[in-house]
């Protein structure tokens, strides 16, 4: 088992023919996702990699290949119109991994994907991958291996850090999300773990924050009041001085608000495994899963 | 990005706010020349991308316009919070009858813009917040319909009884508004919006913040960038697309991806050293980028010591290692390296630096520790 994409998982790739749409949608379709379709405006009726139909519309893909989730490759001033494309033309998941979204446009999609009742993964985030059956972005696929750990984590390559370390030591995972490094994006901590809680196959979850915002506190008051399955978790940001935007957009600690170390108290109050550094995981993991 | 006053009450003024009349100086003479033009008393404040300018002496009340000149002569040239003043706004002074706080910003949690207005003004909001919560109102603005106008109207009557002040307020809440989502800003405020004893309001001070994001749709706000306010590292970082930031340590990281980069500060933090900067050369990295990297990090005289930490996902380490070979035959390093690489094509990798004489470890945890021990004067392990 796993969350939110599976062997079901009928994805179509919104900006197939561009240069990272094309690479990536490559890497998913070796990896075994199940890639149905692909968008690109203007070049309809072309076969990508002489397998997959290229449709001008997201429309046309679902109606034609009956695709249920999308990925969006697609540059960040036409993110918002993509993502909203692909939620009216019915795709119940749709994962943004365009990085340079304006949060203003954000503020429009959200509430436009959630009375919809669609998902949204990201913006700016490496998509997700349920090792063994399907990966929705740019996970690197032989750093994961099937097995029982969920993980979720706003940062990219420092979730590959985690989980290669976690695969390294033989423990695998059910499904892996990065959600994205954004102030405003569609899917959050709590969505997630409200997921692994509910998959009987999940046993333990490692969680990756970092500074800005609030979502890992309320994260943590969820892990507390309706969680019933171990969880560690790390944030990044120790150091990061306040004010400043470390990278992605959501890394800012506001004034006094948003630092590493609120974060980790809260962790610790939820009774959450801190893992002080990346590596760290390993063991609190193998400890959770005992 | 952050603008400065003076440009901010500039847009305001543009969507209708009423601000006093001011223009810049730079130069004592200017200042004196404007305050004649103006009429006196003026306002002689500090323009520089800090809060508490105020307090820190750079903003002064001036009586005449020789009063004008003295208290630029004294303002341009100071430090306020490291940041030197080079230019001053030459501002009508206003007689203050009331204060309040007008702002917008982007509220992650309700994701959306959200109105604050406080009738209590003219001091830090934060503080507000914390000790008088209820002498603020929130007001949640859904970007698909815009500010309405009773909403308008209930911020107005918020924070002035009267009616006439009330719909005074109201437009000027519309004005910020347009200014706020045309501009494409994070934040937005007028602290303090002013009531004259004679009933007008007017925005004494303006800020705005805007989305970095934003920016490929507004070149006007691209141009009013004022790049000597910032640090000339970070100006050079960013003209080469990486995401930099100085800070004030000796280990000077190069990282692939912003998770990642501050992990690794993290770590050399937790190892007993500082880092020097933060570094994300970012995904699709070429032997350019790297190079870039190298050249800004070096020319901090305070790094003693280099630290590389690379996850090859999208990032190929081969590409990291061929900058790292171009950067250093172009310009032999004077400080140690440490490199740590792992993932996409890291055999090639290691065999491109093993041939050019440098060693490299898979490992995070030994090459920060090995980082940190170099920087304090430490052997190579």
């Amino acid at each position: 088992m796993s969350i939110f994409i599976d062997k079901n998982t009928k994805l179509v790739v919104q900006g197939i023919t561009g240069r990272d749409g094309s690479f990536h949608t490559k890497q998913m379709i070796e990896y075994g996702t199940n890639v149905v379709a692909g968008v690109t405006p203007g070049k309809g009726g072309q076969l990508f990699e002489n397998t997959v139909p290229v449709f001008n519309t997201v429309y046309d893909a679902v109606e034609k290949t009956g695709a249920n989730t999308a990925v969006i490759y697609v540059p960040p001033m036409g993110a918002a119109d993509a993502i909203m494309e692909a939620v009216d033309a019915g795709c119940a998941l749709v994962v943004c991994i365009t990085e340079g979204v304006p949060v203003l446009d954000m503020t429009k999609v959200y509430p436009f994907v959630k009375e919809r009742r669609a998902r949204l993964i990201g913006p700016n985030c490496p998509g997700l991958i349920s090792p063994g059956s399907a990966k929705v972005g740019i996970i690197p696929g032989r750093i994961c291996t099937p097995g029982n750990v969920g993980v979720v984590s706003r940062s990219g390559t420092l979730t590959y850090e985690v989980v290669y370390q976690l695969t390294r030591a033989g423990i695998g995972q059910t499904t892996c999300v990065g959600i994205g490094g954004d102030p405003i994006n569609g899917t959050n901590f709590i969505d997630c773990l409200e997921a692994f809680e509910k998959d009987p196959q999940t046993k333990a979850v490692a969680m990756m924050g970092e500074i800005g915002g609030t979502d890992e506190q309320e994260a943590a008051d969820f892990v507390k009041n309706h969680m019933t399955k171990p969880v560690v978790g790390f944030i990044a940001g120790q150091t990061a001085p306040p004010g400043r935007r470390m990278g992605h957009a959501g890394a800012i600690i506001s004034g006094s608000a948003g630092t590493a170390a609120e974060k980790i108290e809260a962790f610790k109050a939820a009774g959450i495994g801190v893992a002080v550094r990346p590596m760290d995981f390993v063991e609190l993991i193998k400890a959770k899963l005992k | 990005m952050n603008i400065h006053e003076y440009q901010a009450k500039e847009i305001l003024r543009g969507f209708g706010v009423p601000i006093p009349l001011g223009k810049i100086a730079t130069t004592p003479a200017e200042a004196e020349a404007i305050a004649k033009e103006y009429g006196v008393p003026v306002m002689v404040k500090a323009q520089v991308h800090a809060g508490g300018r105020g307090k820190a002496g750079g903003v002064k009340f001036c009586k005449t316009a020789a009063d004008a000149k003295e208290k630029a002569t004294a303002i341009l040239g100071m430090k306020i919070k490291g940041l030197t003043v080079e230019k001053v706004l030459v501002t009508l002074a206003v007689d203050i009858g009331s204060e309040a706080y007008v702002g917008i910003i982007v509220d992650r949690q309700r994701k959306k813009p959200v109105f604050m207005v406080s009738a209590a003004g003219g001091i830090d909001i934060e503080q507000v917040a914390a000790e008088t919560p209820e002498k603020i109102l929130y007001l949640p603005v859904d970007t698909r319909y815009g500010l309405r106008a009773y909403e308008a109207m209930r911020m107005g009557f918020f924070l002035y009884p009267d009616v006439k002040l009330a719909k005074q307020a109201a437009k000027i809440m519309q004005g910020l508004y347009a200014a706020f989502m045309a501009s494409g800003c994070s934040l937005a405020e007028i602290n303090p919006l002013v009531g004259t004893p004679t009933g007008e309001l007017i925005a004494v001070d303006g800020k705005m913040v805007v989305d970095d994001n934003e920016l490929d749709r507004h070149a006007d706000i691209v141009a009013l960038r004022d790049e000597s306010s910032e640090e000339p590292s970070e100006v050079d970082a960013r003209n080469c697309n990486l995401t930099f930031i100085k800070l004030d340590g000796d280990v000077g990281c190069v990282v692939n991806g912003a998770g990642l980069a501050m992990a690794t500060m993290d770590l050399v933090k937790y190892y007993g050293g500082e880092p020097a900067n933060f570094l994300d050369i970012g995904g699709s990295s070429n032997p350019e980028k790297v190079v870039n990297a190298l050249r800004i990090i070096t020319a901090d005289a305070n790094v003693k010591c280099i630290l590389f930490n690379i996850f090859g996902g999208i990032t190929r380490t081969d590409d990291v290692a061929n900058g790292i070979v171009t950067a250093t035959k172009a310009n032999p390093l004077k400080v140690p390296i440490v490199i740590r690489l792992t993932g996409t094509n890291e055999e090639i990798a290691m065999k491109i630096l093993t041939d050019n004489g440098f060693t490299a470890s898979k490992d995070m945890d030994e090459a920060v520790k090995k980082a940190v021990a170099m920087a304090k004067g430490g052997k190579s392990a």
